[in-house]
Parts: C-alpha cells; sequence; structure tokens
C-alpha cells in the first residue's frame, strides 16, 4: 500500500513539472499510447455500445409495454447511457484492453531491466512511462464514450422503430430529456475514469515481479483493479449526485 | 593481465558495507577502492552477491550499513541526478528499449541531458556505434540484431554521456566464446581510448584474466568479501580453497 502511495505522489509530482516544464513531457509517446488507446479501441468499444443500447432497449420495451407507453424507452435510455452505462462501459473496455496493455508494456520493460536502465540514465520511469499513457487514457475516454453513447442510442432507436415508434419521435425524445449538464457530467466522469485505468495500469505494470507469471499476474491486476476502482468511484459519484440533487 | 590503468585517485570507494535488501543482508563488512582507470571485476559464485553489490554502486538499492562513496558522493536524493551523469550501465541482458532502434536507443540520453543540436547528436550517436563496430546497424530494432551486438549497443548507450565509470553487468553471459573474446577487446580498446573506469560483474575466467587489472571476490558461505588483487596473483597465492579451486577450475 506505502509502495502505491508513493507511487501516486511520483506521479503528482511529475505531472506538477511537467506543467511547469511542458518540453519535459514525452508527447510522441503519449500519441503513440493515445492512437493505440482510441482509435484501435474504437471498434470493440462502438459495437459493445450498439449492443448495449439494443439490449436496454429490449428490456426497458418488456417492462413499459405493460403500460402501451414504449416511447419512453427512448427517455430511459438517455439517460441510462449519457450519465452511467456509456462511460461506465466504455472505461471496463479500456481497462481490459489498454489497462492490461499498459501494464504488460511496463512489466516487460521491468523485467528486461528497461526500467533500471532509465533510472541510472537519470530518467525517471513515472515522467518517460506512466504520465504519457496516463494523459492518453484520460484523453482517449472522451472520444471512446461519444462514440459508444451514439452507437447506444442508435441501437435503441433501432429497436424501437421496430416497436413501431418512429425514429423522429425517438430523436425528439432524446433531445428533450437530454441536458448539457448530462453530457458534461457524463464525458467528466469518463475522463475521471481515464485517469483510473491509466493510474491503476501503469501501477501494476511498475509493481511487476521477475517471475515467469510476473507479467501476466500484473495485467490481471490492471484490469481488476481498474474494473474495481471505476465500480467503486462510480456508485461514490452516484450517491453524491443523489444526495446533492444532481 | 591487463595493462593497469592511472592508478592514483579512488572513483569508488566501500567502507565497511553490508550489501543486500531490507531484511536480506548478502554480504557483510565490504570495503575496497577502485582507482580511476581501472577494469574492476566483481566475481564469485551465483547468487554471491556481486550483482547486489553493482546495484549499490549505481544507486538502485541503498546500502544496508557503511558507506558507499562514488567519486566522492555518497547516493542521497539529493546526490543521485549529479552521481547518475558520472556513471553508464549496460544491463545483462541489455536492456535497450524495445520500441527505439539501436541509434535511438543511443541518443536517447543526449536528448534529454545535452545541449547538442539534432545532427550533433545524430553525429555523436553514430561515432559511438562506430566504436562498437555497429554503425551497420543504426537503424534496426534491438529484435532484429544478436545478443552480442544489443549488449555492444548497450555499452554504447553507456558511454554517450562520457561517463567517468562503466558498469557492465555479466557482459559474456549467453555469447559463444568468440564473441564474448571481441567484447573484452572492445572494452579493452575503450579503456585505452576514452580513459574511462570499467567496473564489470563477471565469472568468466578467460575474461577476467584477459581485462582485468584486479577483482573482489565474494563468497555466499561466508557472507563476506575473501579475496581481492590482481586475478592472476590471487590465482597464484591465494591461500584460500575456495579462491584456489574458483581459479583453478578448468586445470
Amino acid at each position: 500500500m506505502n509502495g502505491q502511495f508513493a507511487f501516486l505522489g511520483e506521479t503528482f509530482v511529475a505531472a506538477l513539472t511537467t506543467i511547469v516544464r511542458p518540453r519535459q513531457f514525452r508527447f510522441g509517446d503519449c500519441a503513440l499510447a493515445f492512437q493505440r488507446a482510441s482509435f484501435e479501441g474504437l471498434p470493440v468499444s462502438t459495437g459493445i455500445g450498439l449492443l448495449l443500447g439494443i439490449i436496454l432497449a429490449f428490456q426497458c420495451a418488456a417492462a413499459l409495454k405493460m403500460f402501451a407507453v414504449e416511447v419512453y424507452v427512448s427517455d430511459m435510455l438517455a439517460i441510462a447511457i449519457l450519465r452511467e452505462l456509456g462511460p461506465l462501459v466504455t472505461a471496463i473496455i479500456l481497462a481490459g484492453r489498454s489497462g492490461s496493455a499498459f501494464a504488460a508494456e511496463i512489466g516487460t520493460m521491468k523485467v528486461n531491466e528497461e526500467l533500471d536502465a532509465l533510472t541510472t540514465m537519470g530518467l525517471t520511469p513515472v515522467r518517460f512511462l506512466v504520465l504519457p499513457r496516463v494523459v492518453a487514457a484520460i484523453l482517449a475516454m472522451p472520444i471512446l464514450t461519444v462514440f459508444s453513447e451514439i452507437a447506444s442510442l442508435a441501437g435503441g432507436a433501432a429497436v424501437l422503430s421496430m416497436m413501431n415508434v418512429p425514429l423522429t419521435v425517438t430523436w425528439d425524445h432524446y433531445v428533450s430529456i437530454t441536458t448539457l449538464f448530462m453530457i458534461l457530467f457524463g464525458l467528466s466522469k469518463s475522463m475521471l475514469f481515464g485517469l483510473i485505468v491509466g493510474l491503476i495500469g501503469c501501477s501494476a505494470g511498475m509493481r511487476t515481479r521477475s517471475t515467469a507469471d510476473g507479467v501476466g499476474v500484473s495485467a490481471t491486476a490492471a484490469v481488476v483493479g481498474g474494473i474495481v476502482w471505476i465500480a467503486i468511484t462510480d456508485g461514490l459519484l452516484a450517491w453524491m449526485c443523489y444526495v446533492w440533487g444532481l | 593481465m591487463a595493462e593497469t590503468g592511472d592508478m592514483t585517485e579512488p572513483v569508488i570507494k566501500l567502507e565497511h558495507v553490508d550489501a543486500g535488501y531490507p531484511g536480506a543482508t548478502i554480504l557483510k563488512d565490504v570495503s575496497f577502492e577502485i582507482v580511476r582507470g581501472e577494469i574492476f571485476i566483481l566475481l564469485g559464485g551465483s547468487g554471491c552477491g556481486k550483482s547486489t553489490v553493482m546495484k549499490h554502486m549505481i544507486g538502485l538499492n541503498p546500502v544496508l550499513a557503511g558507506k558507499l562513496t562514488l567519486c566522492g558522493l555518497e547516493w542521497t536524493p539529493k546526490t543521485s541526478a549529479q552521481l547518475y551523469r558520472k556513471i553508464g550501465v549496460m544491463y545483462q541482458s541489455g536492456a535497450l528499449f524495445g520500441s527505439m532502434t539501436c541509434l535511438e536507443n543511443i541518443l536517447l540520453p543526449l536528448e534529454e541531458f545535452t545541449p547538442l543540436k539534432k545532427n550533433e547528436r545524430i553525429e555523436k550517436a553514430m561515432a559511438l556505434l562506430k566504436d562498437v563496430e555497429l554503425s551497420d546497424a543504426a537503424e534496426k530494432m534491438p529484435s532484429e540484431i544478436s545478443g552480442g551486438m544489443r549488449k555492444r549497443v548497450a555499452i554504447a548507450r553507456a558511454m554517450a554521456l562520457d561517463p567517468e565509470v562503466v558498469f557492465l553487468d555479466e557482459p559474456s553471459a549467453g555469447l559463444d566464446p568468440i564473441t564474448s573474446s571481441a567484447l573484452d577487446d572492445l572494452i579493452l580498446k575503450l579503456r585505452a581510448d576514452k580513459s574511462m573506469t570499467f567496473v564489470v560483474v563477471t565469472h568468466e575466467l578467460p575474461s577476467i584474466f584477459k581485462i582485468a587489472d584486479r577483482a573482489a571476490m565474494f563468497d555466499k558461505a561466508r557472507q563476506g568479501m575473501i579475496a581481492l588483487g590482481a586475478p592472476q596473483v590471487l590465482k597464484d597465492t591465494a591461500d584460500d580453497a575456495f579462491v584456489k579451486k574458483f581459479f583453478n577450475r578448468g586445470e
């Protein structure tokens, strides 16, 4: 636990130092990590988002059909997707794809003594390896989330149109129920989740042991730790929103 | 034995050092000095603590007790940045960054720590690659070259900032005798050309006799340094049974 606090502290200091001296930031490494986390992850997160919208629409419609108000499925979908499920599901996908990749990359470098090599060159592994990946994860999450949410809402609209709810009606409901706060809250949450995935993935990589299963254990820890902390954070945010009436 | 360097000024000094990790002392009360220009070997059987001593010397782990100075300074958070500029390290695996070409690996410390312009940095990196006879490998990835070549690139990277001391962790490990001998020649050539101090961790006898000025030998069972001196002298005059056995193996 002390090691994790030290890691967080070191990352925080490195981030502050980089803000003061931006030239120290490894923009190239960040761009590469961003490309892998965002563009290469788009098909998966968008596909899952589409399926999520379809499944949710069917489940909600089954319940609302009893009251003949299937048209309100679109309202439920918009609120659930934009506030909650879009960022949450995308973050879980990011933890599985990029969190594990961060842990495996850094873990392999540790096993190969590359982290020691950086240290003895006078370069801090946190500035060199962690910061670019964490920033990439923070920046990638909103992009992945937006595409996933659009796909979810499109999937929901497709299901509703099969139930004879016109697309224009669904669109009107989406627009009327959606607020700017809802969108910004969802995107802010997605960036927070990106931070969590990046930090936990890199932290797991930095703690990799030089054993046969060391990298595998770190990748697993990154995914499991990422999902658990995303769920905890999301629960806390939901509770805070309820208490503050947001 | 190799020609001895300018043996006057101590570059590294260990005084009553306990080596190991918190809760696991491997060596106790180790004291010796390494002087400027020397090729000094840390040797002993597997697990005897020679790599651990090197990790203390390069500031990766603090000593458990005693005092270790490098260029007159102890490793502390305040001095580490200054001391890292005085050393270059070649790790056992080479530890080249797999996502960079050989040239980029050498350029990295130059980009981070020198005011050189881009073309000057490339010129210097290419000169270092030429020193290790690998000019052709500049644009190759580490995965595309052999183990021996990776080690030579790693030596070039270790020397990029003209360090005072170069540490080599088992340079011969995993190499065939001919490649290993060529690497020894390279170390001798670099010492002659650049007057650097080399600290080498190895237990390869041919390398030890070929390049070493002096050696310190450690023993796991006795948890300490059991011999210090020129390898040939140790071989010829040592009374200790373990030292005799080590130097006379295969005869």
